[in-house]
């Protein structure tokens, strides 16, 4: 019985658990995942399935080096989630040795090294994308436009591997830019605004995502279904999702006011690039977010404003990974400063007096 | 190239003298670490340390000449705490880990000879010659003074036991 | 009535079909009883009985000490085998002084002098005093002297009594069945304690998923117009003092305050009923009702116990267990402590037994914190418990306070809903635990201090009194020569 082992309550428990928590997420991520493989082909898929499968790769043997135990700790889902969102964030037709050096990257040096799981300061897809950004530029910005899976002029599956493992982007195949990039090339140029988003911009294709972008960013419908499974199951709440794109919007209408032929409208910017995909599954990362309901609005803002800035007046037409990494760096500060009030106490932490109690001391 | 080597070699000489300046004018000529180390010991006075008293002992530990390990009623918990405190690595391996203990004297064998009453630094001890001795538990601090002189060794130190309103929840030992 | 939302909180499954409609039966005399003397919050009480006295039921067996303690009784007559220590009713298993009393099967009542009288004649002073005499503590599981609180309307301007009727704990069903068989008598202790505390207002709280109380309560309460029913949702911790009286009136309890500093006291149904005997029938407490339920318990029952009962007889009379339960519990699943043994005794303030499978406790291996704040959302009390733990785990405990440990009341809602089965709740026993044994030591040591200076004053004064004595003798003796220099001159 129980005698000899002295825990302390409570002896029941949610049928909650890590493992579960990042199987939903997946299956947030799922709808999304399969329209970029149908979309982009074999090569995306190719591209996933090495992504995913390095990161549990190195998750392991980084977790054998460190004498933890393997078993428990791979099968809480975090590496292969962590594979997912950076595959999701890739080029399609990137070769494999991009998704591979990522999910070393964001396993070994941004997960592992700093502790393990929970002990990671920023947000491990977004260290790795960030590298390989500045490293690869060529091959991390080399868009397609979508040939559906199966469809005649989409590269079969030997072809596909030829693509991912092999000698890499065909030369007759025909590469793009995504929306964002084709808008800052051309407004560096000087092109008004409308003209140079007419080709590249159109409301309902970007709504549904049948357009060159990353691997899983560019639907912008199944990613917000997704993120609205994920607030139904509550594994993440509104306040960062909403405080981020509100902010992001709010500064696209108001410059977009001011500057009409050179700042992109609020619809631009909200199904464009990874705006969805960063608000509801990237800055939403359990551990590298703030923990209190008004750090995570502080978080979702600065996020949002981060986007803006970086995009509209910086060097990179996506200025996501940046911003959640920035933002992340003040994840820290904000849980010491914004603190929950405390039940009983004011906002200063001092017991509450209430009126007549004031009454009878005067 | 010439004119970046001058200006930092003068920005390095300029500043370098200032922190001389400094350390000879700005010098905190006593040691107020010594109060608040002292503060830190048992304050029984009981010499298990070697030195005449908590003060001296306060003294050589920040002076460097004694080790931050010398006084056994303060255990681990102090030489971890000063060793904290004065920012020096120590060695604390060949610290048992002594639990709490207080004298108690055997009356059966007690002869009242007076030299425990005598050395119990907090006078914990009551009794007169040829009477039996007893220990006040509660002003016990367990430092074995009086267990070292008894010529009957009626005396021993039993550990203090935690009771229903002294004991508290272990700290839980997970695998993370 | 309108009622307030409390923040925080979580669902768990009650479990409570397993005994709900199982009507309250009372448990043969059990061959020895053992009344432990420390069965409330403060002072334990001195007995005023030795080994071989024979004693009748209700008698006094040990009085209260101090100004926060109460009497224990003997629950049945029969003869004392003996005053000692015994494993107490604790998660600890160290023992406490004990009363081991063996029943003679007659339950002969002790004779009283005190004639019966109307309650609500007496003075608000009087009832205290009969309620302190019969040994009435908190029976909601606090145990907190009762007759303590019926005294705070001398120094709190008090408007409302609630009778917490929440019971938010899954499994227990004891208040529950009290409310539906007892109605009348609960009701009458009720109004006696508002007498004795001087408010006109009654609130009983019952949670939703007890409709048969509420109904039965709200029709007994229909005769007294100053009392009504409040239909609270189903939430844990719904019976806590502070968020009960917060889901009522709106006001939040001013943290290291009483809810009397709002106007309000909260008691327990049962306290209500155990109030009622005392000051109707003048008969002391002598038993309680238990919940015993859980997965590994062959007929889950609720019974009327007489303090002092053996555990095991509890179990026995249900059955016995039909398989090795993974955890043996006294009281609910959220805030209860492990039982070290079936020996242990019931007491005051035990509500329930509980023998637990290890599928009913859905526990696992702690794995590291993922910062999901899961717990910030479910804490009633607006605390940060991840930090808090880390903190803890770090040995920081300074740090834990700053989080807000000293403002946690322990009820296990974040342990409930940490996806990484991190034993929080553990932690912030162990912190607290710690900071009480650190002041303890900082004031043996001051107290030391004392004793040592104390110590060399009084050698210091002893050789001040030896030079005295000396310098005396030496001018006597000079003084003397001196008479006789002169003498022979």
């Amino acid at each position: 019985m129980t005698g000899t082992i002295l825990v302390s309550g409570p002896h029941a428990h949610g049928a909650i658990s890590v493992s579960r928590t990042m199987a939903l997420v997946m299956l947030a991520l799922l709808p999304a995942t399969l329209f970029g493989v149908c979309i982009y082909g074999w090569p995306a898929l190719n591209l996933f399935l090495v992504t995913v499968g390095s990161a549990i790769i190195a998750e392991a043997g980084c977790l054998k080096l460190a004498g933890k135990p393997v078993s428990p700790y791979l099968k809480d889902g975090s590496a292969a989630l962590t594979g997912w969102l950076l595959a999701m964030t890739l080029p399609p037709w990137a070769p494999w040795w991009i998704g591979v050096t990522g999910s070393l990257i964001a396993i070994v040096i941004a997960k592992q090294v700093f502790g393990g799981i929970g002990q990671n300061l920023f947000n491990p897809a977004m260290v790795a994308r960030v590298a390989l950004l500045i490293t690869f530029p060529l091959e991390m910005t080399t868009f397609v436009i979508p040939k559906p899976l199966l469809s005649s002029d989409a590269p079969g599956f030997l072809q596909g591997l030829a693509i991912s493992f092999g000698s890499g982007f065909p030369v007759d195949a025909v590469s793009s830019a995504s929306t964002l990039g084709h808008v800052k090339t051309e407004i560096g140029r000087h092109v008004p605004l409308d003209t140079a988003l007419a080709p590249v911009f159109d409301k309902l294709t970007s709504f549904l995502g049948y357009m060159p972008g990353s691997l899983g960013e560019t639907s912008a419908l199944l990613i917000v279904l997704g993120g609205a499974y994920l607030l139904f199951r509550r594994i993440i709440t509104w306040h960062i999702p909403v405080a981020m794109i509100v902010s992001l919007l709010g500064l696209a209408t108001l410059f977009h006011w001011i500057g009409p032929e050179t700042y992109p409208g609020p619809l631009v910017h909200l199904l464009s690039g990874a705006t969805v995909l960063g608000a509801f599954f990237i800055a939403t990362d359990l551990v590298t977010s703030p923990v209190t309901p008004r750090g995570q609005l502080l978080f979702g803002a600065g996020c949002g404003a981060l986007v803006f800035v970086i995009r509209s007046w910086a060097g990179y037409p996506e200025g996501m990974a940046f911003a959640i990494m920035l933002m992340n760096a003040l994840t820290p500060l904000i849980d010491h400063y914004l603190r929950p009030r405390v039940y009983g106490r004011d906002r200063k932490g001092e017991p509450l007096v209430y009126e007549q109690e004031r009454e009878s001391a005067q | 190239m010439i004119p970046a080597l001058l200006s930092l070699t003068t920005l390095g000489l300029l500043l370098g003298a200032l922190l001389g300046i400094a350390a000879r004018f700005f010098k905190i000529e006593s040691n107020p670490m010594e109060a608040e180390i002292e503060a830190m010991f048992p304050g029984s006075q009981c010499g298990q340390c070697g030195f005449p008293g908590c003060t001296p002992a306060a003294a050589a530990v920040v002076a460097g000449t004694a080790p931050v390990t010398l006084c056994p009623p303060g255990g681990r918990t102090l030489a971890q705490a000063l060793a904290d405190k004065l920012g020096v690595s120590a060695d604390l391996s060949g610290m048992e880990d002594k639990p709490p203990t207080y004298a108690h004297v055997r009356e059966g064998l007690c002869i009242g000879c007076t030299k425990c009453f005598k050395r119990c630094p907090t006078d914990a001890i009551i009794g007169g010659p040829k009477q039996i001795h007893a220990v006040f538990r509660d002003a016990c601090t367990g430092c074995e003074k009086c267990y070292e002189v008894c010529p009957t060794e009626c005396i021993e130190m039993r550990p203090v036991e935690p009771t229903l309103q002294t004991w508290y929840w272990p700290k839980p030992s997970e695998a993370a | 009535m309108k009622l307030f939302k409390i923040s925080g909180g979580v669902h768990p499954d009650d479990c409570k079909a397993l005994t709900a409609k199982s009507a309250i039966e009372t448990l043969p005399l059990p061959a020895l009883l053992h009344i432990p003397l420390q069965q409330h919050i403060g002072s334990p009480a001195a007995p005023v009985v030795r080994r071989g006295d024979q004693v009748l039921k209700g008698q006094l067996l040990a009085h209260s000490q101090g100004m926060i303690s109460a009497p224990v009784h003997a629950p049945t007559s029969g003869r004392v085998m003996g005053v000692g220590n015994y494993p107490a009713h604790h998660a600890s298993g160290l023992s406490v002084r004990t009363i081991t009393l063996k029943p003679d099967g007659k339950d002969t009542w002790v004779s009283s002098e005190a004639i019966p009288c109307d309650p609500f004649k007496l003075d608000p002073e009087e009832i205290a005093t009969r309620v302190a005499a019969a040994g009435i503590v908190g029976m909601g599981g606090a145990t907190f002297p009762s007759a303590v609180k019926l005294n705070l309307r001398t120094r709190y301007t008090l408007k409302t009594l609630v009778i917490n009727g929440a019971e938010c704990e899954p499994y227990l069903t004891c208040d529950d069945r009290l409310m539906q068989e007892h109605t009348a008598e609960v009701i009458d202790g009720i109004r006696i304690m508002a007498h004795a505390l001087g408010v006109e207002k009654i609130i009983i709280g019952i949670e939703n998923n007890k409709p048969d109380a509420q109904l039965a309560m709200e029709t007994e309460a229909l005769n007294y117009p100053e009392v009504s029913i409040a239909r609270l949702p189903t939430r844990y911790p719904m019976g806590s003092e502070k968020h009960l009286v917060q889901t009522l009136t709106g006001l939040e309890t001013p943290a290291r305050g009483l809810t009397a500093d709002i106007g309000v006291v909260v008691h327990n149904v049962a306290t209500a009923l155990a109030v009622h005997d005392a000051l109707r029938h003048g008969r002391p407490l002598l038993s309680r009702v238990v919940t015993v339920s859980g997965g590994a318990v062959r007929e889950p029952k609720n019974l009327r116990v007489l303090i002092g009962t053996p555990v095991d007889d509890l179990l026995s009379y249900c059955g016995g267990f039909t398989s090795t339960p993974a955890r043996l519990i006294s009281g609910g699943p959220m805030m209860g402590q492990i039982l070290p043994s079936t020996r242990v005794p019931v007491v005051k303030g035990s509500n329930g037994v509980l023998a637990l499978t290890g599928k009913e406790m859905a526990s696992d291996t702690p794995m590291p914190c993922i910062r999901c704040a899961s717990c910030v959302r479910a804490c009633p009390c607006g605390l940060v418990p991840l930090e808090m733990a880390n903190f803890a785990r770090a040995g920081d405990l300074e740090g834990s306070v700053g989080f807000g440990l000293m403002d946690c009341i322990a009820c296990g809602s974040c342990a409930y809903v940490c996806p990484s089965n991190i034993p929080l709740v553990q932690y912030f026993n162990y912190a607290k635990g710690e900071l009480t044994a650190r002041q303890r030591t900082e004031h043996k040591q001051l107290e030391t201090k004392r004793l040592a200076e104390l110590r060399s004053d009084r050698i210091e004064k002893q050789k001040q009194a030896k030079r005295e004595a000396l310098a005396k003798r030496k001018q006597a003796a000079k003084a003397q020569q001196q008479e006789a220099a002169e003498a022979e001159a």
